[in-house]
Formats: C-alpha cells, sequence, structure tokens
C-alpha cells in the first residue's frame, strides 16, 4: 500500500473521531435535538471501506452513520447543521443525525431501523448491473442487523443475482445494550456467508489497513462480476449505544469497567497513529498540523451550524410529491 | 376497439411502457410466468434482464425496488397479493414514502408496487383482505385502485411514469373482467375520479371491487325513482375531493361503499370530509357501507356476507333519503351485543 492511501485512511478516520468528538460535547450540553449514536471506535471500517471506493459507488449506513457520510467524503458544514437540525443541513432539517444522506457522493442514507438499509444496497447494486456501469454498493449494518430478516433475505437475492454488493457487518458486540452473544446463534456474523453461497470474511476492525485490504478484494470481486461478500470488521463500541444513555438507562451496567478499558486500548486511531510513525511514514508535526486543521474545520462547522436559520415551518409542506 | 380482461390491460399498459422507457423494468415472484397472467409473455419480449424472478423474500425485493429508484430505475414490484405487502411494509413506508422527504428532497422514489386486493374468490384470511387504507395512512405514497381495464391500463401507465411510490391495487374479485380498452395511447391521470352514473337524488362514492355493487344498486335504486350518482374515485391517495364535495353539494345525500374495514377504512376518510366539508348541504346523516370487521372467511356464502353487496348500498342509499337517524341509545345496545359477540359471552 502506498503513503498517499495510508494518509488518506488515516485522514478520513481523524475526520471523523474529531467530529463525532464535538458532537458529544454539544450533545451533553444539551445543544442538539433528538438522539446521537456516535461511531468513535469504529472509524477503521468506514474509512477502511470507504478507501477502495470509487467516488460514484454506493454506500448505505445505519443509525450510527456519521462516519461512513464524513469517510465517504461528506460536508461538515451540512452535517453538523444536520445535526442542530437547520435549514442549511444536508436534509434541511427534516431528517437528523439518523438520516444524514448526500446523494451527490453516492452516500443512500443512514437508516434508524436496525437492517432497514441492507436492501436498499442491494437494488442500488441491482441498478448499477442493470445499467452495466461497473459501480459496486456497500451496505454497512452491525452485528444486531445480522439477526434480522431483512439480513438473510437481501444476502440471498443478492447472492442469486450475483450483484455488486459488499455487505459489511461492524460487529461491536453490542446489539443496544445486549451482548451479541446473549441473542446471536453463532460466533462469527461472517459464517452466515455460507448459507448464502458466498465469502465471508473475517477482519480485525480495529486495523484500517487490513479493512481496506478485505474491502479491496470484496470490491475488486464485484467490479468483476463476481457477486457479493460479506465482511465482517470485529470492533468495539467506544461510547453507549446512544449519548445520554446514563440518564435513560438510571445506574443499569451493562459493560464492564474491564471491556470499557480494552475498548479503550483497542483505539483505531491510535494504533494507526503509532504505525504510521513507527513506520516513519510522516513526520508527528505533520499530523499534529493535519489534526489541527480538521479540529478548526469542525469548529467552523459548528459555527456554521448555530449562524444558520431554522426551516421556516412552511417547509414542513416542501419536499413532498413531485 | 377491443374487449380485454383486466389483467389483459394490465399486462398491455407493462409492455408499452417497457418499450417506451429503458429505465421501467419488472421485478418479483414468479413475474415471468405471470400467476395473475398480468406479467405473462412479457419475459419473451423484454428478457431476464427486464423481468427479474426473484426468491419469496418481500421484504428484501420491495428494498432493492427503493435502491433501484434511488439511483435511477423505475421498478414495478410485482408483489401479487395485497397481503403480502405486510411482508414488505418496513421498505414501503420507511423507505420507498419516506425517502424524498427525510432525505429533504435530495431523491425521488418513482416506483410501483403491484398486487391484487381484496376478497371475493374464496382465497381466505391471508389472501383476501382489502388493505389499501393501511397505505392510504402512509405520508407520500399514492394509492391507486381502478375498477375496470380501461382505467387499469391508464392509471397504471401514469403511475409507472410518476416520479414518486405509487400502491397499484387491482381488486382481486376482478381480474377476468372485461372491458372496452382502445388500441391507441392513453394515459388517465393520477387523484382523478369519474361520474359513472349522474343523479340528483344520493351520491354514492365507491372504488375498486364495490364500484359495480354501486352500479347495481343504482339500477335497483333507478326502478324506485330514486337516481343515484355513482363515483368512482379510482385513486384513493391522493383523492377527488372536489368531484365528491361537488356532487353531494347537489344530491344531499352520502353514501360511502368500500370493502376495508369501517374503523379508519376508506370509507370513514371519504365520510369524515363530506361532515367536515358539506355538512351545510346534507338532507340526511351520511351513511357507510364497510366490509364486516371480521376476518375474511373461506366459506363463499359467509365471504359474500363479509364484502358489501348492491343490496347493502340500496340499504344505505335509502336511510339517506328517510333522513331517519338510529337513536344513540339503540346504537349503545346495538354496540355492547357486538362486544358481547367478539368476547364469545
Amino acid at each position: 500500500m502506498d503513503n498517499d492511501k495510508i494518509l488518506d485512511i488515516y485522514t478520513r478516520m481523524l475526520r471523523i473521531r474529531r467530529f463525532e468528538e464535538q458532537v458529544g460535547i454539544l450533545f451533553a450540553q444539551g445543544q442538539l435535538p433528538g438522539f446521537v449514536h456516535l461511531y468513535i471506535g469504529e472509524e477503521a471500517i468506514a474509512a477502511g471501506v470507504c478507501a477502495a471506493l470509487r467516488d460514484d459507488d454506493y454506500i448505505v449506513s445505519t443509525h450510527r452513520g456519521h462516519g461512513h457520510v464524513i469517510a465517504k467524503g461528506g460536508d461538515f458544514n451540512r452535517m453538523m447543521a444536520e445535526l442542530f437540525g437547520k435549514a442549511t443541513g444536508y436534509c434541511k432539517g427534516k431528517g437528523g443525525s439518523m438520516h444524514i444522506a448526500d446523494f451527490s457522493i453516492g452516500m443512500l442514507g443512514a437508516c434508524g431501523i436496525v437492517g432497514g438499509g441492507i436492501p436498499l444496497a442491494v437494488g442500488a447494486g441491482l441498478s448499477a448491473a442493470y445499467r452495466g456501469t461497473d459501480q459496486v454498493a456497500v451496505s454497512f449494518f452491525g452485528d444486531g442487523a445480522s439477526n434480522e430478516g431483512s439480513f438473510h433475505e437481501s444476502l440471498n437475492l443478492a447472492a442469486v443475482m450475483k450483484l455488486p454488493v459488499i455487505f459489511v457487518c461492524e460487529n461491536n458486540r453490542y446489539g443496544e445494550f445486549t451482548p451479541m452473544e446473549k441473542v446471536t446463534a453463532v460466533r462469527d456474523i461472517a459464517v452466515r456467508a455460507t448459507g448464502y453461497g458466498i465469502p465471508g470474511v473475517i477482519v480485525d476492525g480495529t486495523d484500517a489497513l487490513a479493512v481496506y485490504d478485505a474491502a479491496a478484494a470484496a470490491v475488486a470481486r464485484a467490479r468483476n462480476g463476481e457477486g457479493p461478500t460479506l465482511i465482517e470488521a470485529k470492533t468495539h463500541r467506544r461510547g453507549g449505544h446512544a449519548e445520554g444513555e446514563k440518564a435513560f438507562l438510571a445506574g443499569g451496567v451493562y459493560r464492564s469497567q474491564e471491556e470499557l478499558a480494552e475498548a479503550q486500548l483497542k483505539d483505531p486511531l491510535l494504533i494507526m497513529h503509532r504505525r504510521m510513525v513507527a513506520m516513519h511514514l510522516i513526520a508527528p508535526d505533520v499530523l499534529e498540523e493535519l489534526d489541527h486543521r480538521i479540529t478548526q474545520a469542525v469548529a467552523e462547522a459548528v459555527a456554521f451550524a448555530r449562524r444558520s436559520p431554522d426551516p421556516e415551518p412552511e417547509a414542513i409542506y416542501e419536499d413532498t410529491w413531485i | 376497439m377491443a374487449k380485454k380482461t383486466y389483467v389483459a390491460a394490465i399486462k398491455d399498459a407493462l409492455a408499452e411502457e417497457m418499450r417506451r422507457d429503458s429505465s421501467v423494468f419488472l421485478i418479483g415472484e414468479d413475474v415471468r410466468l405471470g400467476v395473475f397472467a398480468g406479467t405473462r409473455g412479457l419475459h419473451a419480449e423484454f428478457g431476464d434482464r427486464r423481468v427479474i424472478d426473484t426468491p419469496i423474500s418481500e421484504l428484501a425485493v420491495a428494498g432493492a425496488g427503493v435502491g433501484a429508484a434511488i439511483t435511477g430505475l423505475r421498478p414495478v414490484v410485482d408483489l401479487m397479493f395485497g397481503t403480502f405487502l405486510y411482508l414488505a411494509l418496513d421498505q414501503i413506508v420507511q423507505q420507498a414514502a419516506s425517502a424524498r422527504y427525510m432525505f429533504g428532497g435530495q431523491t425521488r422514489v418513482p416506483i410501483v408496487y403491484m398486487v391484487q386486493n381484496g376478497g371475493g374468490i374464496s382465497a381466505g384470511a391471508h389472501h383476501s383482505q382489502a388493505v389499501h387504507p393501511i397505505f392510504m395512512n402512509v405520508p407520500l405514497l399514492k394509492v391507486v385502485m381502478p375498477s375496470n381495464p380501461y382505467d387499469a391500463k391508464g392509471l397504471l401507465k401514469a403511475a409507472i411514469r410518476d416520479d414518486n411510490p405509487v400502491i397499484f391495487l387491482s381488486p382481486l374479485s376482478l381480474t377476468g373482467v372485461r372491458g372496452e380498452v382502445p388500441d391507441e395511447e392513453y394515459v388517465l391521470p393520477l387523484g382523478k375520479g369519474e361520474i359513472k352514473r349522474p343523479g340528483r337524488d344520493v351520491t354514492i362514492c365507491s372504488a375498486g371491487a364495490t364500484v359495480p355493487a354501486a352500479l347495481k344498486a343504482s339500477q335497483t335504486l333507478a326502478v324506485e325513482g330514486i337516481e343515484a350518482e355513482v363515483i368512482d374515485l379510482r385513486t384513493l391517495k391522493p383523492w377527488d375531493e372536489a368531484l365528491v364535495l361537488e356532487s353531494v353539494a347537489k344530491t344531499g345525500r352520502f353514501v360511502a361503499v368500500d370493502e376495508s374495514k369501517p374503523i379508519c377504512g376508506a370509507a370513514s376518510e371519504w365520510t369524515a370530509t363530506v361532515a367536515e366539508k358539506a355538512f351545510a348541504y346534507l338532507k340526511a346523516p351520511p351513511q357507510r357501507v364497510s366490509g364486516k370487521d371480521v376476518a375474511s372467511p373461506f366459506s363463499p356464502v359467509l365471504e359474500r356476507a363479509v364484502i358489501p353487496s348492491a343490496d347493502d348500498v340500496v340499504m344505505a342509499a335509502k336511510r339517506t333519503l328517510l333522513g331517519a337517524q338510529e337513536p344513540i341509545a339503540q346504537s349503545h345496545e346495538a354496540r355492547d351485543s357486538n362486544q358481547a359477540l367478539v368476547h364469545g359471552s
């Protein structure tokens, strides 16, 4: 892998991390309506996968979707404005955190329903094949979604039609507050690929370069007309299911301190940073400068969102039937 | 002009639109063979690419249709029976209907979901429900339910050309019905009803499967000197409110006939609108004729008792002409006995 690609992946990860940290602060301050699900700890997956895609490829995301938008090249200002519910947001304030989309970069939408986005990616893959392009579609979803019917129906449908779809399971070991092993009959989601006659690949989801390699192989296969692949990226959810969950869990605990500490140790950003410095790929001060620029861009996005107008109430009847 | 069956008219509409626009394709279970014949023979002309047989996976197929629609294609998704839409509800409601709005107008969702709706052929509870009110309650879906071959062809062509998601419901009981279908090209606008029979005494509003019953009732009433105006709404959402209100302004009496269930059924919506917007014109309480509030029974005798009949419509029309309303107390008694029935006591 060339150095530019490594730096590209790292930049995508850092953009996600700094954006999400700021969103966490804003939510804690009570500045954001609704609720948000942060992608912190899972950055290597969105960044590694999207770095293996072209701009005209499609992705379909989840309720924990900010990372996917950013990794595909989304705009901080329009994202932040959407989180504030402002008229300048990606969806003019009608979508919010769980429905951010940017069709101009092939980001076909976050999705509030667990597993709800998976069939859409199959349709986008079908569309690419129908139109005779070599675009591919990526479906991001979690371990929880792999227990939904939509997952199983979609894998089978994509497999029988040999569609250019990459199913990326972000296994962060929790479906909301329930550990995966309590509700999932298999240890590895990847083995479910066998039931649909497609390759199932397990990858360390905290290692961005490993994710990139797995995604690149699956993308090449899909572009080549060889059909879908299921990639299971094993990762850790650094934060909770949703921000502010302590309040509504009312003291309920579902993860041990040891487990949380392990998740901190397996920080994909730190892993990548250490590796880049150790390999002398890039000087630490250049990385600091990059971090500074991104942090600055996030701050500007917050300012943009704050000074943006709320939607006019009349807008409720816009974006309806055409 | 040739006489064609309802399903033959559907097939003509599909073939014409697929010839006209290469982004239109057909997808669903057994569309190649065509269970209801509405898609039969299309594969011979259009091949595997545009006539796609799928697994029995309604949810994934409905959602894949959305994925195709938001990336430039115009899928027609054949899910066979209206009740099978229940299996696909999440994708239809949360994706197809919502995508344009929740993404702030970034996309459009030109998709048609095509099914056979309602009962009348002893298909039993799982294949005989009139599901349309569920979709009328979903924002930004269009719901079309033609009652004859001519309308079916013209409205399906309009539905395929529409840039919004459309639920296209063919009444199961009318699939074999024949009617005049012109050979030349025509498209009917969505959202426009039609006066099937003009009359001055009472407005009978219907759509889809109940239009024949409404027309039959109007003939019976005519023998007794009562001239009913029969409206076929053709599209349930958006619906031709103005046509209905103008008719009620003329007749002063209103009967809503629909196969769906009485609570939050299509007839409920039409009646509520008339009560709200044409109250001053009403000479008598409006009446609803709906399907009985039970599952669809198998026995032809029982099923006939559940679906609105021409006799039910005649009686409802006469109630509006008498102008008398049951005392509320009696209604309470009726309700209590109904509850006793439901609870089996």
